[in-house]
């Protein structure tokens, strides 16, 4: 290959904040002080938190430096499987920080906060009108939040029906946070193990679906990138005794303008904007989850419900039978706003478009490297693909040594040993936002890399070595955890 | 679209080595009978430039400070932000990276989280801080799941004076489980009365907020010391983290489990979110949280660096046993929150609470001149609450068109507390705001004397 993207670069240490200042400095303009001290019981204060004094030239240079460590889209490819690490648009950055956006205090009354609402309302339509469903909270913080709000929906609708049901049906590729949503909400979840396509059979739904069994918990697509073929046909089974389909809509980003989920038997599910909608993930958050849902679970929505009104927007409370809040206020507005104008930008054809590069880009390193890597699932994929490191099982090279000496190659890794259900998992996602050129070096480096685990593997065990640090001792962290300094 | 990178013959290439015909053939495995065919209906792409108009117009509509004098806390605070910490904060390395799975390539958010980590536990008193929650509310339900499970007891105590946001999202996290929420009524001074602990028993945790929903300071020594008696675990709460820049903590006032909101520490306001929620506890339950934690390590070399770490606490190794489904957090609001607490320092935190507390005093000192009633005795940090003359609401509305917001009206969410406001004065009011909105609330009570 050409020259190879990961390279050398000044790299400088910095201390903790602890470790630097001194006593007496202040990196803040403290306000003047325009009002007298007042007295306040001594019983009541003690000398104050032990923070360091630092400068704000301290503070800028330590942030700087150990912005450098870290590695973002905006550096180059970060092909994390179900992460949809797509490019944050910049624009979407300037408008969540107009003044009367971020300023904007929550509990003001409607008629002061009418853009607020007004694009909450709008947003909501949108998704409605993307997922197919009848009608979308916005308030839950991310996606597993989604999850959790979703399962409370499902919980209050057989509440209401007068018998609530103990268990609820999560196949074995499901995220994690998918049976720890469903035990939050005192759920137990049955497993259900996908076929040899590597999706879910009907019949092993009919056979553990029963009138105790709340629904099912569906990703579609899938965690291995696949579309679940039987899903319509799973819905029936499902809601003919009664039980209720959850989407875990995080993968959305495959089927925009293709698949409306609503029309496919999906009573509730959620979105990740934070994946789907080009919302930054900031290492690891704020997101934003929002739960569409069919009109049967109106009724049971977080409130306040943002509704229109003669042309003017307003905060609903008044929904009896509603769930109630999973957020104090309304959720992540300021992820919302980024979501809202990326959507805007797009439009409704280059969203569809968005979707079919993503699966493009998917399938075309499939294609080039199933040579390359063992691929499980020998199908078309949707906006992932997942390999395994059996190939590479002569040579006792693993998955994590092939996804370290990416990093050399200058790309952030997949995702690795997820879902569980394929050993040694190596999971691609490389986003429509990446290009042919992009796409193909980064195939050109897992290929490099491959043929160096035959030739020289101590290159790969060794791995990174262009980075920060070197592998860390993640096993002494854990059994003597120190969290604080 | 310039978020799209691919040219005609890309995708013609591409399409070849996939062995397609068209872009639509890549979506072979997915039914006939499930395909939408037709358009999406949603608004035609803008460019730039028109949505800027648009984004200005929906900003331009919202009653914001400075144009508006906001004298309303109430879990929202505005708080100056240096705009070093904004700068900082939009450093594409942070905003666009992912949870640091992938520790070498990520030192700079793990670094930077290990220290959020240590300034949130000295600022609440505990010995460990998770990583962030959605936000307070949240973080609040969580403590008192979590507490459930330690001492594997089905009843929480609540105090009435907690949030009552925050309160209906713990009644919503609770609904579904076996749990059981109980609240303690307040007293006249506006604080928990705790005396019916004294006939509780079998109780998993008590959770009182300081400073309280009524800004009032709660004796959280006396409330500890009752809960322990009971061997339950005792969680404080707060909506308004500065006040720690001033006030003893929790941790230090026997407090196992400490959970409460950061929005205060460099986060914008942003209609109520992203917040922060801050959560934390005694080292000898950290196995227990929920959520996740950086922790300190060396590499191969020996050199410092830093993890994610007790993984198996986490939904993607436990499953449906982990101590939470929580996946993403807030993260960068936690980096905010490092890096305003850099700024401030501990000198410069203690000085600006302070602050907030003397002007809150001063406006308590006019407003009590001007013949409002104080509703509560209890010191208070930068909020308190006010019994303005009946039939107040007229008068809200009309300083709301002179563009001031006296305060939160309580009255929907304690009914007993009918012409109560709770108002709010940080660093950003100043003393003539203050002096504008007295004058604005005399010459108001004299006319309407007069009518
Ligand atoms: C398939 C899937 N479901 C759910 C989630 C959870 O979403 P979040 O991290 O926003 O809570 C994720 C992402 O981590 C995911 O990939």
């Amino acid at each position: 290959m050409n020259e190879s993207l990961g390279d050398t670069g000044l790299i400088l240490n910095d201390p903790l904040l602890w470790e630097k200042g001194k006593k007496g400095r202040c990196g803040f303009s403290l306000p003047r002080r325009d009002v007298e001290s007042a007295p306040l019981r001594e019983d009541l204060i003690d000398e104050g938190p032990d923070f360091p004094d630092l400068s704000e030239v301290d503070v800028v240079r330590h942030y700087t430096r150990l912005a450098q460590w870290n590695f973002g889209v905006d550096t180059g490819m970060y092909p994390l499987g179900s992460c949809t690490m797509k490019y944050n648009p910049k624009i979407n950055e300037k408008y969540a920080s107009l003044p009367g956006l971020a300023g904007a205090h929550p509990l003001m009354p409607a008629d002061l906060s009418q853009g607020a609402l007004k694009m909450m309302f709008e947003l909501e339509e949108y998704l409605t009108e993307i997922t197919g469903m009848d009608a979308t909270t916005l308030q839950p913080a991310a996606g597993a939040h989604g999850e959790f709000t979703g399962m409370l929906l499902i919980h209050a609708f057989h509440v209401r029906k007068g018998a609530s049901r103990s268990k609820i049906i999560v196949p074995d590729t499901a995220h994690g946070t998918n049976p720890a949503s469903a035990a939050l909400c005192g759920y137990r979840p049955v497993a259900v193990s996908s076929n040899e396509d590597g999706i879910l059979s009907a019949d092993a739904v009919a056979e553990v679906m029963d009138e105790d069994t709340a629904g099912i918990m569906i990703t579609n697509p899938n965690t291995l990138g696949l579309f679940e073929e039987n899903s319509k046909e799973i819905a029936e089974i499902i809601h003919a005794k009664g039980g209720l389909v959850y989407c875990d809509g995080a993968n959305m980003n495959a089927v925009m303008g293709v698949v409306k989920m609503g029309a496919i038997g999906v009573d509730v599910m959620q979105l990740n904007l934070h994946k789907t909608f080009s919302t930054p993930h900031g290492g690891g958050g704020p997101g934003s989850g929002p739960v569409c849902i069919k009109k049967h679970l109106e009724p049971f929505l977080p409130v306040p419900r943002v509704v229109r009104d003669n042309g003017t927007y307003v905060l609903a409370e008044d929904y009896p039978e509603s769930i109630g809040k999973v957020q104090a206020f309304h959720g992540a507005f300021g992820v919302m706003i980024k979501a809202y104008s990326y959507i805007r930008r797009m439009g409704p054809k280059n969203l569809n478009k968005a979707s079919q590069l993503a699966v493009l880009n998917a399938n075309y390193i499939k294609e080039r490297l199933k040579g390359t890597l063992h691929l499980p699932y020998d199908r078309p994929c949707m906006h992932e693909c997942v390999f395994s490191d059996k190939h590479q099982a002569a040579q006792k090279i693993a998955t994590m040594d092939m996804a370290k000496r990416l990093m050399d190659y200058g790309f952030h890794p997949p995702t690795v040993y997820f879902p569980l259900v394929v050993h040694g998992a190596i999971m691609v996602e490389p986003t429509e936002t990446e290009s042919k050129e992009d796409i193909d070096q980064f195939i050109d480096a897992f290929k490099a890399i491959v043929n160096e685990a035959k030739e020289d593997p101590d290159l790969l065990r060794d791995a990174p070595r262009s980075c920060k640090v070197r592998r860390l001792d993640e096993t002494t962290a854990a059994r003597k955890p120190c969290l604080a300094g | 679209m310039l978020y799209l990178p691919h040219t005609r013959e890309d995708i013609a290439s591409m399409l070849e080595t996939i062995g397609v015909d068209d872009l639509d053939g890549l979506f072979s495995t997915v039914p006939e009978d499930c395909r939408f065919t037709g358009d999406l209906n949603l608004p035609e792409a803008l460019t730039e430039w028109e949505l800027n108009d648009h984004m200005k117009a929906l900003s331009d509509s919202m009653a914001t400070f400075p144009a508006y004098k906001v004298f309303m806390g109430a879990g929202s605070y505005e708080h100056f932000i240096p705009a070093s910490v904004s700068y900082l904060l939009s450093r594409s390395e942070f905003v666009t990276s992912y949870t640091p799975y992938q520790p070498e390539m990520s030192q700079g958010t793990l670094q930077a989280i290990y220290e959020y980590q240590t300034l949130a536990a000295r600022l609440m008193g505990v010995d460990v801080a998770t990583a962030s929650h959605y936000d307070g509310a949240a973080a609040l339900a969580e403590a008192l799941l979590m507490a459930a499970r330690i001492t594997k007891r089905r009843k929480v105590v609540i105090s009435s004076l907690i949030h009552p946001l925050y309160r209906r999202v713990v009644q919503t996290y609770f609904e579904p489980t076996e749990y059981e929420v109980v609240q303690l009524p307040y007293l006249k001074s506006g604080t928990t009365d705790f005396a019916a602990l004294d006939d509780m028993d079998d109780l998993a945790a008590v959770g009182i907020q300081s400073p309280n929903f009524f800004g009032c300071i709660e004796d959280l020594q006396a409330i500890g010391e009752k809960t322990h008696d009971k061997e339950a675990l005792f969680i404080a709460s707060f909506t308004e983290a500065l006040a720690y820049g001033l006030l003893k903590n929790p941790g230090s006032q026997g407090a196992d489990i400490v959970a409460g909101e950061g929005q205060s520490l460099g986060i914008p306001r942003s209609f109520g979110g992203p917040g922060l929620g801050m959560l934390g506890s005694r080292k000898k339950f950290m196995r227990s949280l929920p959520g996740r934690l950086v922790g300190l390590t060396k590499d191969l070399d020996g050199k410092r660096g830093f993890v994610l770490t007790l993984a198996t606490r986490e939904q993607h190794i436990r499953r449906e046993k982990a101590t939470s489904n929580i996946c993403t957090n807030n993260s960068l609001c936690a980096l905010a929150a490092a890096m305003y607490m850099a700024s401030v320092g501990g000198t410069g935190i203690r000085e600006l609470a302070r602050l907030n507390y003397d002007k809150a005093e001063y406006l308590k000192a006019e407003l009590k001149k001007a013949g409002c009633i104080i509703s509560f005795d209890s010191p208070t940090f930068n909020e308190f609450v006010v019994e303005f003359p009946s039939g107040f609401e007229a008068t809200h509305r009309r300083l709301l068109e002179k563009k001031i917001v006296a305060g939160l009206c309580l009255a929907p969410y304690y009914s007993e507390l009918a012409n109560h406001y709770l108002l709010c004065v940080t660093e950003t009011i100043t003393k003539e705001d203050m002096d504008t909105l007295v004058s604005c609330l005399r010459s108001c009570f004299q006319k309407s004397k007069q009518a």
